[in-house]
């Protein structure tokens, strides 16, 4: 994107007479070909955001039943709610799960598997161990939480069933209780988690000029400087992608609460979308699930915007270095 | 991606021809690589460890999927089943019906998937070639609103598709992704076609082509694999989408199958080898999809992560 901008600019200057009017005129002849796109946006998802401000603006039980103009009663109700502190809180532990964790063992796994397995145990090897980190990507959230669900049964689940066999007279009950429930979601999130930092590293990997390595080898670095020197600041778009899709995905998860906990027991794991979704469809709090989700999207965009311009300046600043 | 490093010659001669090597290490070296030979083998296992963590669930998920339900009460999740018991898989094949799902779910998947990589590339030919004015605002509310969480749409979504008479319709949900795919589509096409030849696009002018021309007979076999990238991924991701058709598809004919295993937690008939045989059908198509597109997979990945 950022290459179409910076070409269009420079033929200005050059192309002031007939021929710069002949080009402004040209890009109204493609019109047509954008507009499906932009109506079917502007119906699907402009409109209904529209209406959600609106909706989160009234108190109505959905449906038929009246709006009643409530103002920004529901975001300053939201500020005294503690359930809705909570479900934020919680997103702090859905990023440690799925963002930070994943990435630096993902890194690990996926430098291992370039440095180490691929050069000396053959491509083979790294790839089928690769797709195996990747395989808990490709389920059905809804299929990976019913699997889990049952592993972590506390009557029948096997995890338990095994723990007594081995002795232990109580096992925890994994997502039961308050104090493991947020702990157990967090493992199954790095678990469905980690092989996408790795694939998407590996192919960072192989990105990297060999000679680089080799120049560093050849001064003396061992592994830790040559990853901390070569590795870290080649992969750095990449890492910007992970953290940036991650983040955006730990902020909006639903599926796994909603299979797993439900964000129970007593909101221990409850997160922003499963509240919103909560009190749209089992409070009938339409406004005021409208307006979680609200806070929930200003929060994802002012995240995502902070995280492209972090990437923006650190990709200046290596163009400025070379 | 990992095309490039497998068909290297010298992977074959890595994996087993291990003789090869010794003869052409010099003497002085022996010492040091004896013990680099023993740390690696450490790393392998380590590797290996992990990704036996990774699987364990769905071996026992297998291993318990043919068991019959006193055999599990008796034995537990990890013995080998007393007998091929396929009755919890048919209670399940029946219960959801099955094939019922699984029609729905292609059908929904495939019709997002060819909708949304014809919308991504009509919108991405007018932004990338066309170079529509106010294309970087366009390709960034695009990009936004892929980002936007699904909470913050469904309930006008359902207001709206009940308005229309689309209620518990599978219309509605592959309309909604037809367009939040597209809006990702576009924003990776359209760089994809901000660096289109200009030679070819001219040559097609020359020869008289119009711009409708111009898309199908000289873009679309250019971005072709691109395309066929996109399809893919969007195929997958409205497959394993759980919330909006949770919400926009109320009734058992209409769902898809993430939804109608979901829906199944909680029934109490559901006893362990009956949720194990329901989570294998599931995972299937998924599995024998992955297998069959893998390294187009992979590369897709990649292609998404650069740009």
């Amino acid at each position: 994107m950022t290459t179409v901008d910076r070409a269009a600019p420079p033929q200005e200057p050059r192309t002031r007479g007939s021929r710069r009017g002949r080009r402004s005129r040209d890009w109204v002849g493609y019109l047509p070909y954008l507009l499906p796109g932009l109506i079917a946006f502007t119906v699907v998802i402009l409109i209904p955001f529209g209406m959600n401000i609106w909706y989160s603006l009234h108190k109505w039980k959905g449906g038929n039943a009246p709006l009643r103009w409530y103002g920004l009663g529901n975001y300053t109700d939201l500020l005294a709610d503690e359930q809705f502190w909570t479900s934020f809180r919680n997103s702090i532990a859905m990023i440690l799960a799925m963002v930070v964790v994943p990435t630096l063992i993902g890194l690990l796994l996926a430098t291992t598997l370039f440095d180490v397995l691929g050069k000396r145990f053959g491509p083979r090897v790294a790839s089928v161990l690769r797709a195996t980190y990747y395989l808990p990507q490709i389920l059905p959230v809804a299929v990976a939480g019913v699997l889990w669900n049952w592993i972590l049964n506390s009557q029948t689940g096997a995890v338990n069933v095994i723990l007594r066999e081995i002795g232990v007279a109580n096992p925890p009950n994994w997502l039961g209780s308050t104090d493991t429930a947020l702990p157990t979601v967090m493992l199954v999130l790095i678990w469905i988690q980690i092989g996408y930092p790795v694939v998407i590293f590996m192919s960072a990997l192989q990105r990297v000029d060999p000679e680089l390595y080799e120049a560093a080898e050849l001064d003396g670095a061992g592994w830790w400087h040559r990853f901390r020197a070569i590795t870290i600041p080649q992969i750095k778009p990449e890492t910007f992608v992970i953290t940036l899709t991650c983040t955006v995905a730990a902020l909006k998860v639903f599926g796994p609460i909603y299979v797993l906990t439900r964000g129970g027991p007593e909101s221990s794991t409850l997160v922003p979308s499963y509240y919103s979704y909560l009190n749209f469809f089992d409070k009938s709090k339409v406004g005021y699930g409208a307006a979680i989700a609200n806070v929930l999207t200003v929060l994802i965009i002012l995240i995502a915007v902070v995280i492209m311009v972090l990437q923006a300046r650190s990709a200046r600043r290596e163009e400025e270095g070379r | 991606m990992a095309a490039p490093i497998e068909t290297l010659p010298a992977g074959t001669a890595v994996c087993t021809g291990r003789p090869v090597r010794p003869p052409r290490a010099k003497a002085t070296d022996t010492d040091r690589r004896h013990r680099r030979g023993t740390a690696r083998w450490f790393v392998l296992a380590a590797a290996v460890l992990v990704a036996v963590v990774m699987l364990v669930p769905f071996v026992i998920m297998v291993l318990n999927a043919f068991k019959a339900p006193a055999d599990y009460s008796q034995n537990g999740p990890l013995s080998w089943p007393a007998e091929f018991y396929t009755e919890g898989l048919r209670n399940f094949w029946t219960r959801v019906n099955f094939p019922e799902k699984l029609v729905n779910s292609v059908w929904i998947s495939g019709a997002v998937a060819l909708f949304a990589v014809v919308l991504s590339l009509f919108s991405a030919y007018a932004l990338g070639v066309g170079r529509v004015r106010g294309r970087m605002w366009i390709v960034t509310l695009f990009l936004l609103a892929n980002m936007l969480p699904q909470e913050v749409l469904v309930y006008p979504l359902f207001q709206m598709a009940q308005e229309v008479g689309l209620s518990n319709n599978q219309w509605s949900v592959i309309i909604i992704f037809t367009v939040i795919q597209a809006a990702f589509g576009t924003y990776l096409l359209s760089s994809v076609l901000g660096t289109f030849p200009k030679a070819l696009l001219e040559a097609a002018s020359l020869d008289g082509a119009g711009r409708w021309r111009t898309l199908w007979g000289v873009v679309f076999p250019v971005v072709r694999p691109t395309l066929s990238v996109l399809l893919i991924f969007f195929f997958i991701w409205t497959w394993n989408e759980f919330f909006i058709p949770l919400v926009m598809l109320t009734t058992n004919a209409t769902q898809t199958i993430p939804v109608a295993l979901a829906s199944l937690q909680g029934d109490r008939m559901m006893d362990a080898p009956t949720t194990n045989a329901g989570a294998l059908v599931s995972m299937i198509p998924a599995i024998v999809f992955f297998l069959i597109f893998q390294r187009t997979l992979t590369r897709g990945i990649t292609a998404g992560a650069v740009k």
